[in-house]
């Protein structure tokens, strides 16, 4: 077991843990976080996306160990002060950028990413900014337009509808 | 002007709340105290007979609680098929025993044969390892042909030939049809499969067994689409618990697609496990036992014939399917290449004969049931792909084709000769709503510049219809269906005013926390705010079956329309003894029950509190309080209905495909919330498109399977898609449920794939390859590459 201690959501916690625990454990087990979901085995889904000083990281595919001193955010730390919905997370309620709710932190958090990237993105590159994301439901049209939506820009695809 | 609240509003989804802030709920984030953990052993052979397990070294490693092996089953009952299926001889279906965990054999490659239970996820797994068993390896059985060829290899040892029946429909008809087809001036044959997919919800299965010594009560946490069914099939069938001791509950479910609507072994396993050791047992399935275990859909390989005039009328239809159910009967795997299908085979057109023969087949691989559509996917592309080629080999305008033998307007209600009756559709309003918002017309001038650019441009349609609203009761107890299909709500009516509604339906991503508040608010005149939909837990809920076959609204939202109507009708009752009028003098309107003609009124809030607070109240014909229930069996299915057209360009030096345009006009009735339709209606066609270019669930002949995890099975992605223009303006309300709703989460999974086929073909042809008149799919860049350079 090793001593961790980590800031996440601008809190520092400190925890024993494995040599082998993922981080996405570390979040959800250790931390009782569970808004960081588990999607596949694979790094592929992009369910577990959260930011690992201000890097968008597959929290499955990094230990525990690993992030040691560092700043962890997730979506548990993507809403206002006050409690109401981030930027992008209403941009994601207003354009119904999603469906079941499970791909949707790893998207948001990999959309603050990318945006935070790129502030003025165009459709294909959110297209390819969300390729490390699945979303089974929605079929990316609403998640693209939630994205474009965030940035701020009069973009048509949004304009259209 | 668009509505800003109730029926027929976008309103926001208020469930969006907890997901987008980490919130929501789901089996895998419930821990509860003093929670273990199971782990299975799953097969690694496709078919082997279980000669030896010994878990004694299993059993002995520290933080080991339990170890259940198939023998710890051998008692219990089966997971039962969910319809019987008749043969076309008159025999009934076969239906091999489903136990909890293997016994004796294993049918597939993950097939579960042993189960341990520990204190951690970790100790489990190695516990697993540790099981030393010895199988003897028997052939594996996988493609269909070869299954029902050879007599001597056998998924089950009791069913010979290992069809588990060999159906006709309709069987009177046969000989008409083949008739027809001799007398035919023109005859199109096309084979095709209906690739195997993996449905893939994002959210894995899970389950949490619950066993309280203390009531001898159980609890089941699961990720299900249908807990009622559930619980029913654990009770009645499986485990032998008393229905009334064992409580189901379905928390925020991460998408379905049919996976979750069945009962699966490891439901009963952790139920089973909790009781032993009076802890509770978890399991959450890895992607990988994801894609071995859940079940997989479509899967069918099937002959299809359509017997015309030269002018492309329809004279008759005829396939012969050979559909795959996996090694184990899934609780719906027999309905769904039958009556979700066969009955299909009339699409929206005016065939006057049709005959479909299918035979479903054991092989060793993963049951296969019912993935969005159902059935219904299956008999589109094959309809939609055999038109197409006809219209080629005569020469005629696959639109103009459509059209000429589309069912008329004033044709309705219309009996098709394969069982249904369609009650209402305007077939060619979609279509024409199609070449408009398309822009068809301007097809040509898109072309050229995609040529200019060497690429092959195609646009491809497709003309559809389908069953949903799934299913009249009596019907479907005739055709064998061992369950009813209506569904339950309760509408109660607080003390202040504001209401709780518990739903049969279960809502994982369709939103009916929203739409279910907002058809309350809209009939009873108060704000969406104030009610709350409560779905997903057999102890709260009267009754459901589930969310499935584009049901939710049609049955189930009738359902919580009638307890509505009765909650209306009693407060009437209420305000007419406090008015001091009569009954029938009594209007609800906007919220307030009034004396007709006058200024006397009621508010909902005041009859509600009178009802629980009844001072003033007609006690002694009345019962006091304000909820009501009701059941709704349907009349009929609803029949949803469209045109899809897509367009695609092909590289034709790699045989890549790039969908540039894709465009859906439906028909679903009356729309309650159309941001949600179109969601529904996006994600059905991004389903549809990646079973056309990208998914095909494969297994190698050792029935080892080879797309078995996201490196190898390729879900579409944001880069694989277009933007969709999607339109519900074309209403033909359904004339049998109060709503006049038909159901839109099937649509675009249904219509699309032969849209887009027939889009490839359409640009291969246009660039001059026309000798390529169909191609299987997945129409990756090798298939398609290939089939250029042939």
């Amino acid at each position: 077991m090793t001593k961790v201690t980590v800031t996440v959501n601008g809190k520092s916690v400190s925890r024993d843990v494995e040599g082998r625990t993922l981080l996405s454990s570390f979040l959800r087990d250790g931390l009782g976080m569970t808004g960081t979901h588990i999607g596949c085995d694979t790094s592929q889904c992009g369910a577990c996306v959260v930011h690992v000083n201000g890097a968008a990281v597959k929290s499955c595919s990094i230990f525990a160990v690993d992030v040691a001193g560092a700043s962890v955010k997730t979506i548990e730390g993507m809403a206002n002060a006050d409690g109401s919905l981030g930027v992008i997370q209403q941009a994601f309620q207003d354009h119904h950028g999603l469906q079941c709710g499970f791909c949707t932190p790893g998207m948001v958090m990999t959309t603050a990413a990318l945006l935070a990237d790129n502030p003025k993105p165009t459709e294909a590159e959110v297209r390819h900014g969300l390729e490390g994301n699945i979303c089974r439901c929605t079929g990316y049209h609403n998640i693209v337009k939630a994205v474009l939506a965030a940035s701020g820009q009069d973009n048509p695809a949004v304009a259209a509808e | 002007m668009p509505k800003d609240s109730g029926i027929g509003a976008s309103s926001k989804r208020r469930e969006d709340v907890r997901f987008l802030t980490g919130r929501g709920r789901y089996t895998a984030d419930i821990q509860l105290h003093g929670q273990t953990y199971a782990a299975f052993a799953r097969s690694t052979h496709a078919h082997a007979r279980i000669v030896s397990i010994d878990t004694s070294a299993a059993e002995a490693m520290e933080g080991v609680l339990a170890v259940f092996t198939g023998a710890d089953f051998a008692a219990v009952g089966g997971n039962p098929a969910g319809w019987l299926i008749q043969s076309r001889n008159g025999e009934a279906m076969k239906e091999p025993k489903r136990p909890v965990l293997a016994h004796g054999k294993v049918r597939h490659v993950g097939d579960a044969y042993a189960a341990v239970i520990a204190e951690t996820v970790e100790i489990a797994r190695n516990a697993v390892e540790a099981l030393e068993v010895e199988f003897e390896e028997l052939p594996a059985i996988v493609d269909m042909a070869a299954a029902v060829a050879d007599s001597t290899n056998r998924v089950h040892d009791e069913i010979a030939d290992n069809i588990c029946y060999d159906w006709g429909w309709i069987e009177d008809n046969r000989a008409a049809v083949d008739a027809a087809f001799k007398a035919a001036p023109h005859v199109t044959s096309l084979k095709l499969i209906n690739n195997r997919l993996v449905p893939n919800a994002m959210e894995p299965r899970a389950s949490i067994g619950v066993y309280d010594p203390g009531t001898e009560d159980y609890k089941l946490y699961t990720t299900s689409q249908n807990p009622h069914l559930t619980r029913l099939l654990i009770a009645a069938f499986v485990m032998g618990i008393p229905e009334h001791k064992l409580n189901v509950i379905a928390p925020d479910v991460g998408g379905g697609f049919g996976s979750k609507i069945y009962h699966y072994g490891e439901e009963a396993l952790v139920l089973a496990a909790s009781r032993r050791i009076g802890r509770p047992v978890k399991w959450v399935a890895d992607r990988s036992e994801a894609f071995l275990t859940d079940a997989h859909g479509r899967d069918h390989v099937t002959t299809i014939e359509l017997a015309t005039d030269k002018q492309g009328n329809f004279l008759a239809l005829r396939t012969e399917t050979l559909a795959n159910v996996g090694a184990y009967l899934s609780n719906f795997a027999t309905v769904t290449p039958t009556f979700l299908h066969g009955t299909l085979m009339a699409g929206p057109y005016k065939t006057p004969l049709v005959y479909v023969n299918v035979k479903t087949v054991f092989t060793n691989t993963a049951p296969v049931d019912a993935y969005r559509g159902a059935g219904r996917p299956e008999a589109t592309y094959s309809i939609e792909r055999v038109v197409d080629k006809m219209c080629r080999e005569l020469g005629l305008d696959p639109v103009a084709v459509r059209r000429q033998n589309f069912i008329q307007p004033d044709q309705f209600p219309y009996q098709t000769p394969v069982g249904l009756v369609y009650d209402t559709g305007n077939y060619g309003a979609t279509l024409d709503k199609l070449m408009t918002l398309g822009n068809v017309s301007g097809f040509e001038a898109r072309r050229a510049k995609s040529a200019a650019n060497g690429k092959l441009r195609g646009f491809g349609l497709s003309t559809w219809v389908e069953a949903c609203g799934i299913a009249p009761s009596a019907l479907v107890g005739a055709l064998g269906a061992r369950v009813g299909l209506y569904d339950a709500a309760t509408v109660r009516v607080n003390p202040t005013g504001n209401i709780s509604v518990m739903v049969g339906a279960h809502s994982h991503g369709q939103g009916h926390e929203t739409v279910f508040a907002q058809i309350v608010a809209d009939k009873l005149g108060i704000p969406e705010a104030n009610i709350d939909i409560v779905h997903g837990d057999t102890s709260k809920i009267p009754f459901g079956m589930g969310s499935y076959g584009s049901r939710s609204l049609a049955v189930c939202g009738s359902a919580m329309d009638r307890a509505l109507d009765k909650v209306i009708a009693k407060g009437k009752k209420i305000a007419a003894h406090m008015l001091e009028a009569a009954e029938g003098d009594i209007v609800f309107e906007d919220g307030k029950f009034s004396v007709t003609g006058t200024d006397k009124a009621k508010t909902f809030g005041e009859i509600a509190f009178s009802a629980y607070v009844p001072h003033n109240y007609p006690l002694e014909t009345l019962e006091p309080g304000l909820e009501e229930t009701a059941f709704y069996d349907p009349a009929n299915f609803t029949y949803p209905a469209g045109a899809y057209g897509c367009e695609v360009e092909v590289d034709p030096d790699t045989g890549r495909v790039e969908v540039v345009s894709f465009t859906c006009a439906d028909d679903f009735g009356n729309v309650m919330n159309p941001m949600i339709v179109e969601g529904q209606v996006h994600g059905g066609v991004a389903q549809g498109i990646g079973q056309a270019l990208l998914e095909g669930c494969t297994y190698d002949d050792n029935g080892q399977l080879l797309s078995g995890s996201y490196m190898d099975y390729t879900m579409p992605r944001a880069d694989d898609l277009p933007m969709y223009t999607v339109d519900h303006s074309c209403i033909t309300p359904c004339t049998h449920n109060p709503l006049g709703v038909k159901g839109c989460g099937e649509a675009g999974a249904i219509g699309s794939p032969p849209a887009v086929v027939n889009a490839v073909i359409d640009a291969l042809q246009r660039g001059g390859m026309t000798k390529i008149t169909h191609i299987d799919m997945p129409l990756t860049p090798s298939r398609v590459w290939a089939a250029i350079n042939a």
